[in-house]
């Protein structure tokens, strides 16, 4: 650690260092756009909900128990990446890799249960272009789980790199930013969850 | 050493917060499945549950409020939030609120 100017034993590893606390400072400030950039989504699709022209309504197409594994298994994921950190704070760096494959692992199971519901769409008869409305819904739920995918490409670099290198200032820190991103995206989908899927399956 | 870097240390924090996120989802899910009140209110309701849940997130697991900088990501992350208020809400208000038909023949 002797490249590390500005240690501070007391404080978490990923804040240990200068550079450490600053990237993960950067990267709040990233989350903040990202806020920005999810609320637009979801202003358009709420002033375009009402636009379903000739295709169908979200109640006739939304199945419930899909939702419901669906969020269970993102809202898991978060609390498994949650429980890496606390490994990571700990020291235990098998402990991080553990958890964060089970976080994976959840976030896969997460992507292939919307790739289901998007190609179960289609078969239907509902697509980008079917109404307003649809295509609203296709373009935020495919944005977050964009995000979920490049998340897990990213985790997975994250993780080979940290079985080499192991914990320290720098890698910690990418891990801790790694799981900003994640829990990040559970928020998103909370909003999601709430705001298109529940509201959509009210009368 | 500082409490958290000790071992073995259980972590309660997580586990309460999973729990209370868990309840959050169900209860939300029940209030708009399985009661009929009228939308607005069940949108109300659930929103109430969905803003909960997402302070819960990032407080218990993205430990929004500690290390140096807390303060500035707090402020940076709620002018966010506020942000996203104000598209969303100014959005739907003008698309939906007859603005759209200034202007045009009918």
């Amino acid at each position: 650690m002797a490249h590390d100017h500005n240690v501070n034993p007391n404080a978490p590893l990923e804040y240990q260092s200068e550079a450490g606390r600053l990237n993960i400072t950067g990267f709040w400030t990233f989350l903040g756009a990202e806020i920005a950039l999810f609320s637009t989504l979801f202003a358009s699709y709420f002033a375009l909900q009402s636009r379903v022209g000739d295709g169908p309504t979200s109640i006739e197409m939304f199945e419930a128990g899909l939702v419901m594994i669906m969020t269970m298994l993102l809202l898991t994921s978060s609390f498994t990446c949650g429980l890496a950190i606390h490994e990571m704070r700990a020291n235990n760096v098998k402990g991080v890799i553990g958890w964060m494959i089970i976080t994976l692992i959840l976030g896969a199971g997460f992507i292939g249960y919307e790739l289901y519901e998007f190609v179960h769409y289609v078969h239907e008869g509902v697509t980008l272009g079917t109404s307003a409305h649809w295509s609203m819904f296709f373009i935020l739920l495919g944005t977050h789980g964009l995000h979920v995918s490049i998340g897990i490409g990213w985790i997975i670099l994250l993780l080979i790199q940290l079985a080499r290198r192991g914990l320290t200032p720098k890698t910690a820190s990418k891990v801790f930013i790694s799981s900003l991103y994640w829990h990040f995206l559970d928020v998103v989908w909370i909003f999601i969850f709430t705001c298109v899927y529940l509201m959509g399956m009210v009368n | 050493m500082s409490q958290q870097t000790k071992k073995g240390h259980f972590p309660w924090k997580h586990i309460i917060g999973f729990l209370i996120s868990i309840a959050l989802t169900l209860v939300a899910f029940a209030t708009a499945l399985w009661t009929d009140w009228s939308s607005t209110t069940i949108f109300i309701i659930i929103l109430i549950f969905a803003v909960i849940q997402a302070a819960l997130q990032l407080v218990m697991f993205m430990h929004m409020t500690e290390g140096e900088d807390g303060g500035l990501i707090s402020g940076n992350t709620l002018f966010g939030f506020f942000i996203a208020i104000v598209i969303i809400v100014g959005t739907y208000w003008l698309m939906t609120s007859g603005h759209m038909h200034m202007g045009m023949s009918m």
